[in-house]
């Protein structure tokens, strides 16, 4: 394995899509929406003062949701647009290694999905404000947020790499984020476990991001968790790898 | 330096590039012709490592493109047709970040910015978004792009399209103060430009080569010159396939 090769990479690619998130309004667009979004939902829809606990579980709640829509959003111009442009001709004959350039990419959508969440700090304030907080499980709660987050990024990085549309991207996206979000919420996993039988809709469920961030939430850190979701992460960066060498295969 | 053995590309059922082989040494610069959609640009982007052949080779500096892709594209600078570019960016952070995809360290960086700035004549629009500039100017941003790990080989794919005559004779000068030192291949369909910036021509139809001269001895084939052999020879070759 050449690592100096693709951390070339890494570093290229991470640098060069940084500078195209901030040098538009896109980032701040991005970050301004997500914090709105997240901040009606946990004031208004989750009643966030009337649970009388000075805890952030209205506010964690959300993120799967939400994150099911805004990070295929951030991720879905990565590949689509290099095609779309013709940049990606550009991009292939740079003597640099691939899995390289597609973690550095993803790595820029994920820097700015850390700058989103760090920007919630004032609910994290607020709620130390109201009383006496568990800040460790906090703490937890929002690493595994972030780590949640990056396998959100890497399915939309993926879907993008196999279109020149970003549009089309962002809806492949979300649908396909919306199957791996809504497989563990109660409302589905019964209906499988009623048309299945319980194990159906257990082992569907394992297979949620929301499943394994509910016990994020409760301040337990379950290795099965992590493992899941760098697992899942790992598995779209590959699939997103072999999208872009199919590419240079001359199959799209 | 440059050797394609027996380059193959098949689209479908559309043979793009079929058998086509030649070598070219240090200080050549071989102007490589064929109507549109002859294969140009497909054997530029297979030799560029962009796209895999079916099967054969092309060999850059002793590597191959297909077994140590990244070792044979670090001997090539490649324009690519139509230069595209990353049009949210100046061409200094442009140039920067292909001079880091080169893995090239903070110094070596700004030497080759500077360097490839000049002989781009780029320096008044550096700052410039690349989206504001003229076609002509994003040209000279691409070909700067191209020269900025100083290849031994260069790829230009139609690297004068669209240019005015003045920006036309600033690229012709730039390959000439380049020609010694390296191994040029340009891809054109402008006949006029052909010998007064190539040593050598490789004329390609339908994928496959049709011609291998110098400049001059191929217009002498023909009395209209150039462009008379040039049509003859797409004539030939499409009346050969009817």
């Amino acid at each position: 394995m050449d690592w100096r090769g693709i951390l070339t990479g890494i570093k290229a690619a991470w640098r060069r899509e940084i500078s195209a998130y901030f040098a538009t309004p896109l980032a701040y667009v991005f970050v301004a929406i997500f914090l709105l979004v997240l901040s009606v939902f946990t004031w208004d829809l989750s009643s966030f003062f009337d649970t009388g606990a000075a805890d952030l579980g209205p506010f964690f709640y959300w993120h799967p949701w939400l994150f099911m829509l805004f990070m295929p959003a951030l991720a879905m111009r990565l590949w689509a647009d290099e095609t779309n442009a013709g940049t990606a001709e550009i991009l292939l004959s740079l003597p640099v290694s691939l899995p390289g350039l597609v973690i550095g990419k993803l790595l820029a959508a994920w820097t700015v999905a850390a700058f989103a969440l760090i920007l919630t700090f004032p609910w994290w304030i607020t709620v130390n404000i109201l009383g006496p907080a568990d800040n460790a499980a906090i703490a937890l709660t929002y690493c595994v947020s972030l780590i949640m987050a990056g396998s959100y990024l890497a399915i939309g990085s993926a879907v993008s790499a196999l279109t020149r549309s970003a549009v089309l991207a962002f809806v492949i996206g979300v649908l396909i984020a919306f199957i791996l979000t809504a497989a563990g919420w109660p409302l589905v996993s019964g209906a499988i476990a009623n048309w299945l039988g319980a194990g159906a809709g257990d082992a569907v469920a394992q297979f949620s991001f929301l499943t394994h961030f509910e016990t994020a939430q409760r301040g337990v850190l379950e290795l099965r968790g992590l493992i899941f979701y760098f697992g899942f992460t790992a598995l779209f960066v590959a699939l997103n790898t072999l999208f872009v060498m199919q590419r240079r295969a001359g199959a799209q | 330096m440059l050797e394609l053995q027996n380059l193959n590309k098949v689209f479908g059922d559309n043979v793009a590039v079929s058998g086509l082989s030649f070598g070219l040494q240090k200080g050549e610069v071989l102007g490589f012709l064929g109507q549109n959609g002859a294969g140009k640009s497909t054997t530029m982007r297979m030799i560029a490592g962009v796209l895999e052949p079916d099967s054969g080779d092309a060999v850059l500096n002793g590597h191959s493109i297909v077994s140590a892709r990244r070792e044979a594209q670090s001997q090539i600078g490649y324009l690519p047709e139509g230069a595209p570019l990353y049009r949210d960016m100046t061409p200094l952070t442009f140039l920067r970040f292909i001079a880091d995809a080169h893995g090239l360290n903070k110094i070596a960086r700004r030497d080759a910015v500077d360097r490839v700035i000049a002989d781009a004549r780029i320096a008044n629009v550096a700052d410039q978004s690349i989206s504001s500039l003229s076609k002509g100017y994003r040209r000279r941003v691409g070909l700067a792009a191209a020269l900025i790990n100083d290849p031994p080989i260069l790829l230009l794919d139609e690297p004068t399209d669209g240019l005015d005559p003045i920006q036309k004779r600033a690229v012709r000068a730039l390959v000439a103060r380049m020609a010694p030192e390296k191994a040029i291949v340009i891809s054109t369909h402008t006949l006029e430009e052909v010998p007064a910036m190539c040593s050598r021509v490789v004329v390609i139809n339908n994928g496959m080569m049709v011609a291998d001269d110098s400049p001059q001895a191929l217009a002498a084939r023909k009395p209209g010159g150039l462009e008379e052999v040039f049509i003859s020879l797409a004539n030939n070759h499409e009346a050969g396939v009817r």
